[in-house]
């Protein structure tokens, strides 16, 4: 059980992966504008997947099975492993892929390394519906559109009945497309493995699920994970790829993507056809993203294709040949590695009885669900690779063929990554230049900035050393009017020889010593030149430690370019004790003799 | 899914019970004002209080039509488009209530001669906003006939427009017998009258533009 689970494994991945992908292909829109919860779409979505897989899976499964009929359990595992890590590594590069067509070039991978013939009439087939899958999603699209916009026109809804309408159609589609989701691509998840495991019947009542039907049931429930464990992820970040789509759009798209998806797994419609003389519907797994992509275009051709970004069709037409390429290159090398390293059987060559075994009916009901599986039995023989007998190609031929395909992909590869990397390259390029030029900006605006906040402190700073001076200039205007002042009482006192008079004249000359001497002015403006310059009194202050504060002082008025005269004024003392003052001062500072004090503390 | 039916229900009858409340609030408007006019106090007193009841209960229903778009998720991709249109359909009735309160609290003096013209820039304010009323129910059935039905709008909107001009063209050129402060106050006053179309051709504007969006 462990073994069988083990090899299942890569299916069951291939199962999850798909899950977390395409269901986003259904209730992408619906969850992306919150018209649906996800809760409820992984619901309907995880339910309708299993019954889609379990009740209509053969039909897709059957073609597949005339491509390459897997017969090996080991085989079966690296085929699917192959398209797992195709698709993976696909997705990695954002390279457009499709599960279907990685499967279907993994298969052939298989037939060329077990030497098994392809069948070139299944091969054509499976091809034609990669390329009509999407063209009559587009059809279906641009028809449901034009009837869609008849019904809402003609039709007065209420745009929150009709909101309410959407929504329930986005649901009920929803649940539909996830039916024929399950339908079609279940064939890619566990096809593989339908020869090589087999199962008893299970009998529920009325139902009976065959050995198929069991796989595919598991192989649902490998999609259903997937859809509730990572799709949340995948709804949220795709966005409009293509072109913006209304809510009506959406709802035409996921129906025209389930009605294609529905067609080419159904046998019952494909018979029914069939017998009214039509030819019949080949059942192909197809890629649900590709006719999402065939039913936008579809659409947006209808509206004037003005919206459309072409570029999407190159990168599908590119995915038709590039993922089976690869995936077929991926699976050979594997099995190589799988039958030579681990002793594996790969399932050389089977001599087939079906030539003689006509293709039975495959059917869509439960009821004939054993039909639907039985294949044309093998034999599985395993000979020695026996090429010139067995093949219709040449070993050489084969190899050859091996070569030039290995060779393109491996150009492909290298084409790629440069393109990848020059386009990364001038991407980084241009954000390195957007960044320098930025960064040159706002230097520019920063210096200005800075230039602008220089400005300012200037004139601050002249202003406030104007003030300073015009204050220092008013003291002396002050000093010296009280000092005429004096002198003429004193004149006056010598002229008066009244006692009295002299006396009242001494009081007023002592009053105005000692209002000069207690100047408050002069302590305001003292206390002003030591707040504004205290910076300059610091510095000198440490280059100078023996500097008295009065020494200070007249260093901070030297500074202010104030003459000697002016400087007794204000420390109220006389112009000689300044003089004096200034030659110590020189001395202190070391100063020599040719250099000039006022010019040496300005710079300082 | 019957509750989702339901609540839909509810809320399509909310934004019609939501615009006829407005459409009255105007109509009442225009009587309030006639009234004034008319110097019919008692019954202009009563308009008053009528707009207010009114004003309250759109009020109330535009928070639960917003409370309701978001609680039920409807419309989830339209629901901010169809708030800014309720709003501002509720914006006309807040400045009916508004205008009226003016000619409530400033009791401006209306000449004689100005009455008619005044009864004449009323008329064709409120016409303008009667005419956008069925535009917005129409934007909720068929959004593809809506710019057909905002013609009259346009016409009556500039139809106020000269009637407000002409008002003031008069106090400021013919009646030198009023004051300064009097024209001034009575200019104001064909202001509110004309910011009701005003609103309604925004309004209006909104719907245009926004109905083709709501188009497949």
């Amino acid at each position: 059980m462990i073994t069988l689970l083990f090899f299942l494994s890569s299916g069951l991945f291939l199962g999850w992966s798909l899950g977390a992908n395409d269901a986003a292909n259904i209730f992408g829109t619906a969850v992306g504008s919150r018209m649906v919860k996800f809760r409820q779409a992984a619901l309907i979505g995880s339910i309708f997947v299993i019954l889609g897989a379990v009740i209509q899976g053969a039909g897709a499964n059957a073609t597949l099975g005339k491509l390459g009929s897997v017969s090996t359990l080991a085989a079966a595992f690296t085929v699917a492993l192959s398209a797992a890590a195709t698709v993976y590594w696909m997705t990695r590069l954002k390279l457009p892929v499709s599960t279907s067509q990685a499967i279907v070039g993994a298969i052939i991978g298989w037939n060329l390394y077990t030497n098994n013939q392809t069948d070139l009439h299944t091969l054509t087939k499976i091809v034609t519906t990669w390329i009509s899958g999407p063209i009559l999603g587009g059809i279906f699209a641009a028809l449901l559109y034009l009837l869609t916009k008849k019904i809402l026109k003609r039709v007065r809804f209420h745009l929150f009945y009709r909101d309410l309408s959407i929504r329930l159609g986005l649901i009920i589609i929803g649940g539909f497309g996830a039916y024929s989701l399950g339908a079609n691509n279940i064939a890619n998840v566990m096809g593989v493995f339908t020869t090589s495991v087999q199962f008893p019947a299970i009998h529920i009542g009325f139902i009976t699920l065959s050995s198929t039907q069991q796989l595919f049931a598991i192989g649902g429930v490998a999609i259903a994970i997937g859809i509730i464990t990572y799709s949340k992820r995948v709804m949220e970040t795709v966005g409009n790829t293509l072109m913006p789509l209304t809510s009506e759009a959406a709802l035409v798209v996921v129906l025209s993507q389930a009605l294609v998806l529905f067609i080419f797994s159904s046998q019952s419609l494909s018979n029914a056809l069939t017998s009214i003389g039509l030819p019949p519907i080949p059942l192909v797994p197809v890629s649900s993203s590709q006719i999402v992509i065939g039913s936008i275009i579809g659409i947006g051709l209808l509206k004037g294709g003005k919206q459309i970004k072409y570029k999407v069709l190159g990168q599908i037409s590119l995915g038709w040949i590039a993922t089976p390429v690869i995936a077929g290159i991926v699976a050979f090398f594997m099995l190589f590695f799988i039958h030579n390293v681990f002793k594996q059987e790969v399932g050389f060559k089977t001599i087939t009885q079906s030539k003689q075994a006509t293709h039975q009916t495959v059917s869509d009901s439960l009821t004939h669900a054993e039909k639907v599986t039985s294949f044309p039995k093998k034999r599985v023989v395993q000979t020695e690779q026996n090429p010139s007998v067995q093949s219709s190609f040449s070993y050489g031929w084969m190899m050859g063929l091996i070569l030039v395909v290995v060779l393109m992909g491996v150009v492909y590869y290298f084409l790629l990554r440069e393109k990848k990397q020059n386009a990364f390259g001038k991407e980084k390029v241009e954000e390195l230049e957007n960044y320098i030029a930025l960064k040159e900006k706002s230097l520019e605006q920063e210096m200005e900035r800075y230039q602008e906040e220089q400005q300012n402190v200037d004139k601050e700073l002249k202003y406030r050393q104007n003030e300073m001076v015009n204050m220092a200039m008013n003291i002396i205007r002050k000093y010296e009017i009280v000092g005429q002042i004096k002198d003429d009482i004193n004149r006056i006192k010598k002229e008066i020889h009244d006692g009295e008079a002299r006396q009242a004249l001494n009081k007023v000359i002592l009053k105005i010593n000692q209002n000069l001497l207690l100047d408050r002015d002069r302590e305001s403006f003292q206390m002003h030149l030591e707040e504004h310059n205290s910076n300059f009194m610091h510095r000198l202050s440490e280059a100078y430690p023996g500097m008295t504060e009065n020494e200070k002082r007249l260093a901070t008025l030297l500074r202010m370019n104030l003459s000697s005269k002016e400087i007794a004024s204000i420390l109220n003392i006389s112009p000689k004790s300044v003089e004096m003052n200034r030659y110590r001062l020189r001395k202190k500072l070391q100063i020599p003799p040719k250099e000039n004090l006022t010019q040496f503390i300005r710079k300082f | 899914m019957s509750i989702l039916f339901k609540n839909v229900k509810e809320l399509v009858l909310e934004v019609d019970e939501f615009l006829s409340t407005v459409e009255q609030g105007v109509l009442i408007f225009k009587q309030g004002v006639y009234n004034y006019l008319d110097k019919e106090e008692e019954t202009f007193f009563e308009n008053i209080k009528n707009i207010e009841r009114l004003e309250a209960v759109a009020d109330k229903l535009q928070r639960k039509i917003d409370r309701e778009l978001y609680l039920h998720s409807i419309l989830p991709q339209h629901a901010s488009d169809i708030e800014e249109m309720i709003d501002k359909v509720d914006e006309i009735i807040d400045v009916a209530k508004e205008s009226i309160y003016e000619f409530d609290v400033e009791i401006p003096f209306i000449p004689d001669v100005l009455i008619n013209d005044y009864k004449r820039l009323v008329d064709a304010s409120v016409e303008a906003a009667a005419a956008v009323f069925p535009a917005v129910t129409t934007f909720f059935r068929e959004p593809t006939k809506v710019k057909g039905m905002l013609t009259k709008v346009y016409f009556y909107e500039k139809e106020s427009d000269k009637l407000s001009r002409n008002i003031k063209r008069k106090l400021f050129h013919d009646m030198d017998e009023l004051k300064l402060s009097q024209k001034i106050h009575l200019r104001y006053f064909a202001l509110h009258i004309e910011t009701i179309s005003d609103k309604a051709e925004l309004l209006a504007d909104f719907l245009s533009i926004n109905a083709l969006k709501f188009n497949l």
